[in-house]
C-alpha cells in the first residue's frame, strides 16, 4: 500500500458539477456524477473530467487513477438529444472529441472500475483508460449503428485493437452488448468481481501501482503505449532508450542496492 | 413505480416479508402460455427489487402446481407447412424465467401441490428449496413428444439426483409420485394436501427472517461452482465472504452467538 499522506483537494475541485473527485492514499479517484442520465457523458462532464485528470496528473503525490460511475452505469453513452439536432458542421466546429485526446496524453496509470452499462463513449471511456476493472454485472457494447453512425471517440480502433478484428466487426456492426465475462475471455478488460467489490479491487490494484516506482512507471506506460503506436522497430528502439535513461534515476540505484541488499526498497519518485 | 397488476398469477406480499406467487390459470393446470410466462418473469423482476420482500413461495391454484407448455398456445402452434420455431419460444420465455429463478438473490421456496410437468418440473427444479403434497407428481414428458427436456432440466435434474436417475426420468417420460420424489431427493419434504401451504408459509417466513444477503451470496457461490473449476471457485468463494463479512447481518450473527441468543438479521 502507498504511504503518501492524504492530499486536501484545492478548492475548485470541489465544485465540479457533474464528477466527484476524491483523493486516497497516492490514488486519485473520480466519479463520474450525472446518476439521473446514467452518466451520459456530456460535453460539461468531459471538461471537468479531463481538467481534473490534468491536475491529478500533474501532482507529485498521485501516482494512479481511478476513474469509475456507479453500481448501475459506468457511463451510458453521449447526449443523443444534443447530437439529434447537429449537423456536420455543428460537430466539426463543436469538436468534441479533441478533449477526449487529451486523456491518452496522461502520464500516470489510469484505471476504470466498471459496473452496469459501459455503452458508447462509456464503453470508449473505459477502453481509452490503461486498465479495466469491472463487476460482473458490466455491460459493454458499441451499440452507435442503431443510431445510424458509427463509435466516434475511438471505439473502431481501440476494441479491435483489444479484442480482434472478428470480434470488433461484430460488437461494432450488431450494437449488441456483451458481458464482463467475454470483456474478460477476449483479453479487454484485466479482471471481474463480484458487484460489492469492483471498487474495491480497483484500489487495490491502484495502490500497488502507486507504489512502485514513479518515473520507472511512466516509462512503462508510454512504452506500452508506444506498441499501438508506432513499428515493432520504432517501438523497440523507444523501449530501449526509455530502459537506458532509467538508469539516471535514483529509484533505480535504491531499488538494485535493496535487492542486491536484501531488503524492501524506499522509493522517493525520482 | 406502482406495482404491475397480473392477470395469470396471484402476487401476494405478506407482513413476514414472504411473496407468495400463484400461478393461476388452474382450469389450464396452470400451464406457461405466453401471457403466464411473461408475467412470471414481470413477477420475479418486481420481487427482485421489492426491499420489503426477502423470501419468494412459488405455488400453483388448484389440483396442479404447473402442467408446463401450454400446447394450445399461439407461439408454438405449428403453422401449416412451416416449421415452428422453438428455439425463439425458449430464449424469449423461459430462458428469463430460470435465469431469474437462480440469480435471483432471495431465497425461492417451491411448493408443489399437484403434478409439475414439463417446464412445470423444470420451474419446481429451478427453485432453491422445494416441499411437495403427498398428490404432486412430476413428469419428464417431453421425450413423449419427441423433443429434449428444456428450461434447464438437462442442466439441473442431474444436479439435482445424479445423473442416472436424471436419465431414468427423462428418458422414460415417466411420471415420479410423491413418494419417489422424496426418496430420490428431488424434494426435501413431504406434506398432506391440506398442511402444504401452512408449512410451505413456515419455512418461507423462516427464510424471511434469515441474512437475506448471505443467501443471494450462497446462490451466486452455487450457481458459479456449477460452471467453473474448483480453483477459480475457491477465489471466487474468498471474495464473497469478503462482502458477506461486510453486512450488518454478519455482525448481528457473531453477536447473537456469543450473548447465546438468537440473531435478528435485517437482510442487509
Amino acid at each position: 500500500m502507498a504511504t503518501a499522506s492524504t492530499i486536501d483537494i484545492p478548492k475548485e475541485l470541489q465544485s465540479y458539477q457533474f464528477i466527484i473527485a476524491s483523493v486516497e492514499g497516492a490514488v486519485g479517484i473520480i466519479q463520474l456524477n450525472r446518476p439521473d442520465k446514467l452518466n451520459a457523458i456530456s460535453i460539461p462532464l468531459m471538461t471537468e473530467l479531463v481538467e481534473c485528470l490534468t491536475w491529478m496528473d500533474t501532482h507529485d503525490d498521485i501516482r494512479c487513477i481511478i476513474v469509475t460511475g456507479n453500481e448501475r452505469a459506468f457511463a451510458a453513452g453521449a447526449d443523443i438529444e444534443q447530437m439529434a439536432a447537429s449537423g456536420p458542421i455543428d460537430m466539426l466546429l463543436l469538436d468534441q472529441f479533441a478533449k477526449w485526446d487529451q486523456i491518452r496524453k496522461m502520464h500516470k496509470p489510469i484505471i476504470a472500475a466498471v459496473s452496469g452499462f459501459a455503452l458508447g463513449g462509456g464503453c470508449e471511456l473505459a477502453m481509452t483508460c490503461d486498465m479495466i476493472v469491472a463487476s460482473e454485472t458490466a455491460k459493454f457494447g458499441q451499440p452507435e449503428i442503431n443510431l445510424g453512425v458509427i463509435p466516434g471517440a475511438g471505439g473502431t480502433q481501440r476494441l479491435t485493437r483489444a479484442v480482434g478484428k472478428a470480434r470488433a466487426m461484430e460488437i461494432i456492426l450488431t450494437g449488441r452488448m456483451f458481458s464482463a465475462q467475454e470483456a474478460l475471455e477476449w483479453g479487454l478488460i484485466n479482471k471481474v468481481t463480484p458487484v460489492e467489490l469492483y471498487l474495491h479491487e480497483a484500489k487495490k490494484l491502484a495502490h500497488d501501482i502507486a507504489s512502485k516506482p514513479a518515473v520507472a512507471a511512466r516509462l512503462a506506460k508510454e512504452s506500452v503505449l508506444k506498441a499501438f503506436d508506432t513499428t515493432i522497430e520504432g517501438g523497440l528502439d523507444f523501449e530501449r532508450k526509455a530502459f537506458y535513461l532509467l538508469f539516471a534515476s535514483a529509484d533505480k540505484q535504491e531499488g538494485m542496492r535493496a535487492f542486491l541488499e536484501k531488503r524492501k526498497a524506499e522509493f522517493q519518485g525520482r | 413505480m406502482a406495482p404491475k397488476e397480473f392477470e395469470n398469477l396471484l402476487y401476494e406480499v405478506h407482513d413476514s416479508g414472504t411473496l407468495v406467487i400463484t400461478l393461476n390459470r388452474p382450469d389450464k393446470l396452470n400451464a406457461f402460455d405466453d401471457a403466464l410466462s411473461f408475467e412470471l418473469v414481470d413477477a420475479l423482476k418486481q420481487a427482485e427489487k421489492d426491499k420489503q420482500v426477502r423470501c419468494i413461495l412459488l405455488t400453483g391454484a388448484g389440483r396442479g402446481f404447473c402442467a408446463g407448455q401450454d400446447l394450445q398456445s399461439r407461439s408454438i402452434a405449428q403453422n401449416d407447412g412451416e416449421s415452428p420455431h422453438l428455439g425463439e419460444s425458449i430464449r424469449n420465455r423461459y430462458l428469463p424465467i430460470i435465469h431469474k429463478l437462480r440469480t435471483l438473490e432471495k431465497p425461492i421456496v417451491c411448493a408443489i401441490n399437484g403434478v409439475a410437468a414439463g417446464a412445470g418440473a423444470s420451474v419446481a427444479f429451478a427453485c432453491d428449496y422445494r416441499l411437495a403434497s403427498e398428490q404432486a407428481s412430476f413428469i419428464q414428458a417431453f421425450i413423449k413428444v419427441g423433443l429434449i427436456p428444456d428450461s434447464g432440466a438437462c442442466f439441473l435434474l442431474p444436479r439435482l439426483i445424479g445423473l442416472g436417475r436424471a436419465m431414468d426420468l427423462m428418458m422414460t417420460g415417466r411420471k415420479v409420485e410423491a413418494q419417489e420424489a422424496l426418496e430420490i431427493g428431488l424434494v426435501s419434504e413431504l406434506c398432506a394436501p391440506e398442511q402444504l401451504m401452512e408449512r410451505a408459509m413456515q419455512v418461507a417466513t423462516q427464510f424471511s427472517h434469515g441474512p437475506t444477503k448471505a443467501f443471494g451470496l450462497l446462490k451466486r457461490a452455487t450457481n458459479q461452482a456449477m460452471n467453473v473449476d474448483l480453483e477459480t471457485y475457491l477465489h471466487y468463494e474468498a471474495d464473497l465472504q469478503e462482502v458477506a463479512g461486510w453486512t450488518q447481518d454478519y455482525q448481528e450473527g457473531v453477536s447473537a452467538f456469543m450473548e447465546k441468543r438468537p440473531p435478528a438479521f435485517c437482510g442487509r
